[in-house]
């Protein structure tokens, strides 16, 4: 609905489902046509069946109503029967969270029902259809930097979906490590024998393909703008050129850790003492030539002083070469010493082939190569040092580094600040921005007088520490974000994602990574790695034109809005921002990129002066939301506590509640939010005006294994609540009346009992001494 | 290459697990259309029967939940529950797929109320707790199942129960009359994501499972750890109630052995990581004991695997139990040796959990489905062919769920290539 059209909102009442029961729908229905002025409300025993839709359906196609507040069960269930093509639906949870999870009859459930269809309607007055953010030209082309397997391979699956493709590779040829190798490790049955290395057909079927464009010797030098329209500049040999970009693909892959830092496992003490990549390049040469050879598997890896990580390849890898020597020279020896071997799958075949061919495994952890190639280890089994001797060549399987950044240039002026940002979302420099722009207007005034180069005016404004960027090189896209011109990585220096069930979630929407840079993987795995990020990839270009958010709001046309005319350009949306999609104009004034928005609406709840808001979920919206609810007076012994819940996971939790019949305080007033990020310190403070006597926020888990969908929610919530807590002191109001729990989705009994046992603090508490002024 | 296209462009996945549901929502959301089918009542396979996940000790409904509604937002996705596929005939771009539906007894009227459930007293071992309890025989899978609709089991769905229980139910949502039936669909491209099934522990026969109660299999180690399992998430011994505080994990159960599964089955070292952690956050006086080959604990789970390691009640034992006898007070009692000290052990414990390896899921009919697999049964990764049929998730071999979830999404894109014609 546009601004300008009418309102006419209808009121259906679902009797089903126990609520005929619970409640009186009589009284529901007295309510929306007297006090709430509602023209058009109806009830029916079903309204979820083919009848009760066919009510709805009515009023919409005569013109009696344009929004449907249907008062019937939660929103997560039955939106496809209450679809009607576009018209605003509005959904007041009478079924999970009233009649089934308080008692029938009860005067505290009618009064609880009464307040969700009052939310209903104070929703529908506030809420419009979004309009589109799809403006211009958008390009399809995806991008993918990178030449080895994962990137040919990305490569020539968007070509095979009609795309275009710039294929940009830092080299100057195609294939990256692959080439270099001889045989690949299997991934057909019967799994047990080294494969051809089929990089030189991939390349051969990338050049011939005419969508594909192969530029070697490129690397980005720069990346601006947003998904669908990405201006990249792509730098050959020092020539740039600026390409109209859809989405991009990360394969940078990686490189073997730097076993100069290995001098204690003899390397650089002997010719013979090699990495697995060196030996790659002497198998691929020809035969060996030598009779005794020993690998030393974890060679800097799963060791706190080098790698932590498993690099997963390097056991199979080491295999691959053993069977590589043993078969070429049936008189050669190949020992491998091992800490835990690991072939998982099916390459535990491959494993067994080489145990059956003679290589000989041995259970250790290795002290020490000496100059002579005496290899001495702790042989687990035999409880000892043994010297190993007799050897004539030494493998040292190194692990693999992500090239997540690009260690050939050097790092940006402005970017190890923001790699390191970058690598926990929730780490302490990043709640020092934080602090330091919400801190009050001096700090702000002090960041606004910093001059506009990003975060790290801010971060000075702080504390004047020098940063020292955690990994080496420069930016692989240059980004011109505000947040910085990197990828976020992890702690262990992979690319993000962070997610188990959607790894290819990362933080900067429209960008794919795949392959080794990613996650430590073999050929195979990241040839299907690179498949998958092209379809994200290609969604997102999609998305993109159409103005659609991507994952996880998939579809949402919904966008932030910026009033900026009383915006007082503090930056905290541009600096709270989990997707980096909100830059700073030369004034300081934010500018949104819609297609990098994800549309959680972080920025909507940092927003000191409330400027920013979507169509259909405002600061408006919600705060009518929660002052429509009735507040008995302090005389009546009922409290209202107003619930703020994660729409995710907490509102799922609580309407599983209701499923499994676990009955809370009735006093609750649940308004699900599209992430606690999004949660204004307003809404808290108008409903203790209003005379609430307690908030709850419920969200995700934040810290190092966090859940929120969209990063950081929980956190900054956490944060700002803590704010709140000195403005409560200084109303003299027990701080403890605004509470943050952390809950999880299975939380379906606990957030009952969370729910319940706050209700009794409350009371234990007493009556908020605003309530009635 | 004549210039006519596929003569359909939906795609078919078969399986309405992780992979399944990933690989059908991914195809959707590209624009396609898609039937997703499963062979049970509810979608969410396997990993909606897990605790937690491993290594963030998340719970797979968090992420299921996003799914679910991508499915409900998408009018793309059409899904079909109790269904599965006996016959495929055709060729990309145009298979005659014949499904078989099997009874719910329950339709498209239903609520969700509950009712029908409250009408009956009959009970049923519960599937989705490996019928370590029984649930009515009138039931909702779980709480967080989607569709949110209720199934009549067949041994409730005649007679006085059948009439007592539709009679319970106001919507007309029950229907006793429902017989199984056959249908033919035509797609343009089939993604196979059939999953998997925990190994038969029985077939270990030196472990005894059938014997002891308080010898379990991973999965229902899951099941106990659940806050909507059998015991409330309480991990007790199922012999006799009691908190399950001295419990071995046996790695390899039935995986990396010719005699049963050749293959390492990937996720179980996580698995029993997890499950030690589970034990350990649920009692402070916990002992585990973890019996292994090798932790295969890949790439950055490496992380998870420190972390357990790191606490001191938690022992890991290198050596493959050879027996396990039960002892005079019942406990089940580990023998074998000790592969490092060669000491030999017997050692009593409250709870044995077998980490069984993942088979997959049996797929009776190969022929006639067109598939080719290893002598395993995992379907031969054939991305690229021009069969028009994938592979997505552990149907293809032995992954865990973001590697399924990789796997399902690049079977989308072969897909979606199969059928744009």
């Amino acid at each position: 609905m546009n601004e300008q059209m009418v309102r006419k909102p209808g009121v259906y009442l679902c009797k089903g489902c126990g609520i005929g029961e619970g409640v009186s729908v009589d009284a529901l229905e007295q309510l929306a046509t007297g006090d709430l002025k509602i023209q058009t409300c109806r009830q029916h025993d079903t309204l979820c069946s083919d009848e009760g839709v066919q009510v709805i359906a009515k009023d919409i196609a005569d013109g009696t109503v344009n929004q449907a507040i249907i008062g019937a069960c939660s929103s997560r269930v039955m939106s496809d029967r209450f679809n009607f093509n576009g018209t605003q639906v509005i959904r007041a949870n009478l079924r999970e969270q009233v009649v089934w999870s308080h008692p029938a009859g009860d005067e505290d459930t009618q009064m609880l029902a009464a307040d969700h269809l009052r939310m209903g309607v104070a929703q529908a007055s506030k809420t419009s259809a979004p309009g589109t953010a799809a403006e211009g030209d958008f390009s399809r082309t995806i991008l993918v930097v990178g030449g080895g397997t994962a990137g040919l391979t990305a490569a020539k699956e968007a070509a095979a979906t009609g795309h275009d493709v710039i294929l940009a590779e830092r080299s100057d040829k195609l294939g990256g490590w692959a080439t270099k190798f001889s045989k690949r490790m299997p991934h057909l049955p019967p799994y047990r024998d080294p494969q051809d290395n089929d990089i030189d057909a991939l390349i051969a079927a990338v050049e011939t393909t005419s969508a594909i464009t192969v530029m070697t010797d490129t690397i980005v030098t720069r990346t601006e703008g947003s998904p669908g329209k990405f201006a990249v500049t792509l730098s050959k040999g020092g020539t740039e050129q600026v390409e109209m970009i859809g989405a991009i693909v990360v394969a940078t892959g990686w490189r073997p850790y730097d076993a100069t830092k290995l001098g204690h496992l003899g390397y650089g003490a002997s010719p013979d003492v090699v990495t697995g990549v060196e030996l790659e390049a002497k198998l691929k040469a020809g035969p060996v030539g030598k009779k005794a050879v020993a690998f030393i598997q974890c060679a800097g890896s799963r060791d706190p002083d080098h790698l932590p990580y498993c690099s997963s390849v390097c056991c199979g890898v080491s295999i691959k070469q053993a069977l590589q020597i043993v078969e070429a020279d049936p008189d050669a020896m190949a020992y491998i010493i091992f800490d835990e071997l690991r072939t998982p799958g099916t390459a535990e075949e491959f494993y067994r082939q080489a145990q059956e061919a003679g290589v000989i495994f041995m259970k250790g952890k290795v002290s020490g190569v000496d100059a002579n190639l005496c290899v001495t280890y702790n042989d687990e089994l035999l409880g000892d040092d043994i010297p190993l001797e007799g050897l004539d060549m030494v493998v040292l399987a190194t692990g693999m580094v992500p090239n997540s950044t690009n260690i050939e240039i050097d790092a940006a002026p402005s970017g190890a600040d923001q790699l390191l940002n970058d690598i926990n979302p929730l780490s302490p420099f990043d709640r020092a921005i934080t602090a330091s722009v919400a801190a009050g207007d001096a700090d702000a005034v002090e960041v606004k007088k910093a001059p506009p180069t990003g975060s790290v005016a801010a971060v000075e404004a702080v504390e004047d520490t020098a940063i020292e960027a955690p990994f080496p090189g420069g930016p692989i896209l240059n980004l011109q974000y505000r947040q910085g011109p990197h990828l976020p990585v992890l702690a262990d220096g992979f690319a993000d994602s962070h997610y188990i069930c959607f790894p290819y979630e990362t933080r900067r929407t429209g960008i794919y990574t795949c392959g080794p840079v990613r996650r430590p993987m073999d050929m195979s795995e990241s040839a299907e790695d690179a498949t998958g990020a092209v379809l994200k990839a290609i969604q997102s270009l999609n998305n993109a034109s159409e103005g659609q958010s991507v994952h996880p709001r998939v579809g949402d046309l919904s966008f932030p809005k910026f009033g900026l005319d009383i915006c007082t350009k503090c930056r905290r949306c541009t600096v709270e921002c989990p997707f980096g999609a909100i830059d700073e104009d030369k004034n300081n004034f934010p500018i949104l990129n819609p297609s990098r928005c994800r549309r959680c609406g972080t920025c909507m709840g940092a927003c000191p002066v409330r400027t920013i808001n979507f169509d259909n979920y405002s600061v408006q919206m919600v705060s009518d939301m929660i002052g429509a609810c009735e507040i008995p007076d302090e005389f009546s012994g009922k409290p209202r506590i107003l619930v703020l819940a994660c729409e995710n996971d907490a509102y799922p939790a609580l309407d599983m509640a209701g499923i499994n019949r676990h009955e809370y305080s009735p006093y609750m007033r649940i308004i699900p939010v599209r992430c606690l990020g999004s949660v204004t310190t307003l809404w808290i403070s108008t409903a203790l005006e209003k005379g609430y006597d307690g908030v709850m926020l419920m969200g995700c888990k934040s810290g190092d294994d966090y859940q929120c969908h969209f990063v950081k929610g929980s956190g900054i919530a956490q944060e700002r609540m803590s704010k709140v807590g000195e403005t409560l002191k200084s109303l003299m109001l027990e701080e403890e009346r605004v509470v943050v729990e952390e809950v999880s989705i299975a939380d379906s009994k606990r957030v009952a009992e969370l729910l319940t046992r706050f209700s009794d603090k409350i009371t234990e508490i007493g009556f908020n001494p605003f309530k009635g002024f | 290459m004549s210039n006519s296209g596929p003569d359909s462009q939906t795609i078919l996945v078969v399986g309405g697990g992780i992979a399944g549901i990933t690989a059908a929502v991914e195809v959707a959301e590209t624009g396609y259309d898609v039937i997703l089918l499963e062979r049970g009542p509810s979608l969410g396979g396997r990993v909606a029967m897990f605790n937690r996940y491993f290594p963030k000790m998340c719970h797979p409904t968090c992420g299921l939940e996003i799914n679910f509604q991508r499915i409900k937002k998408n009018s793309q996705i059409k899904v079909m529950t109790m269904t599965s596929v006996s016959a495929v005939s055709g060729g990309p771009g145009n298979f005659a797929v014949t499904l078989e539906t099997t009874p719910r007894h329950v339709n498209a009227k239903c609520t969700a109320c509950g009712d029908c459930a409250k009408a009956t007293e009959m009970e049923v071992p519960n599937p989705f707790n490996y019928g370590l309890n029984n649930t009515k025989a009138a039931y909702l899978p779980h709480e967080h199942a989607y569709p949110m609709r209720y199934v009549i089991a067949p041994e409730a769905a005649s007679g006085d129960e059948g009439a007592k229980i539709k009679a319970a139910c106001k919507y007309d949502a029950v229907d006793l009359e429902e017989t199984s039936t056959t249908s033919e669909i035509n797609v343009g491209a089939i993604i196979w994501a059939t999953g998997w099934k925990p190994y038969d522990a029985s077939k270990l026969t030196s472990y005894i499972y059938d014997q002891s109660p308080d010898i379990i299999n991973n999965v229902e180690m899951e099941r106990l750890a659940a806050h909507n399992g059998p015991t409330g998430g309480k991990i007790l011994r199922p012999s006799n109630g009691e908190p399950a505080k001295k419990v071995a994990l046996i790695q390899c159960a039935g995986s990396r052995d010719t005699n049963h599964l050749a293959y390492c089955s990937r996720i179980c070292c996580l698995g029993s990581l997890k499950h030690a952690a589970y034990l350990r956050e649920q009692y402070a006086d916990a002992e585990v004991d973890i019996y292994y080959i090798d932790i295969r604990a890949h790439d950055k789970l490496e992380a998870f695997y420190q972390k357990v390691k790191d606490d001191d009640r938690v022992h890991f034992v290198k050596s493959k139990p050879g027996h396990i006898d039960i002892g005079a007070d019942g406990r089940p009692v580990l023998c074998g040796e000790h592969t490092i000290s060669r000491e030999i052990y017997a050692e009593p414990y409250d709870l044995v959990v077998l980490a069984t390896g993942m088979e997959p899921s049996s797929v009776d009919n190969l022929p006639a489905l067109k598939l080719t697999t290893d002598e395993y049964g995992f379907i031969v990764p054939e991305m690229g062919d021009a069969d028009g049929m994938f592979s997505a998730g552990v149907a293809g071999g032995p992954l865990d769920v973001s590697m399924s979830v990789q796997s399902a999404t690049a079977a989308a894109l072969k897909a979606i290539q199969a059928v744009r014609g």
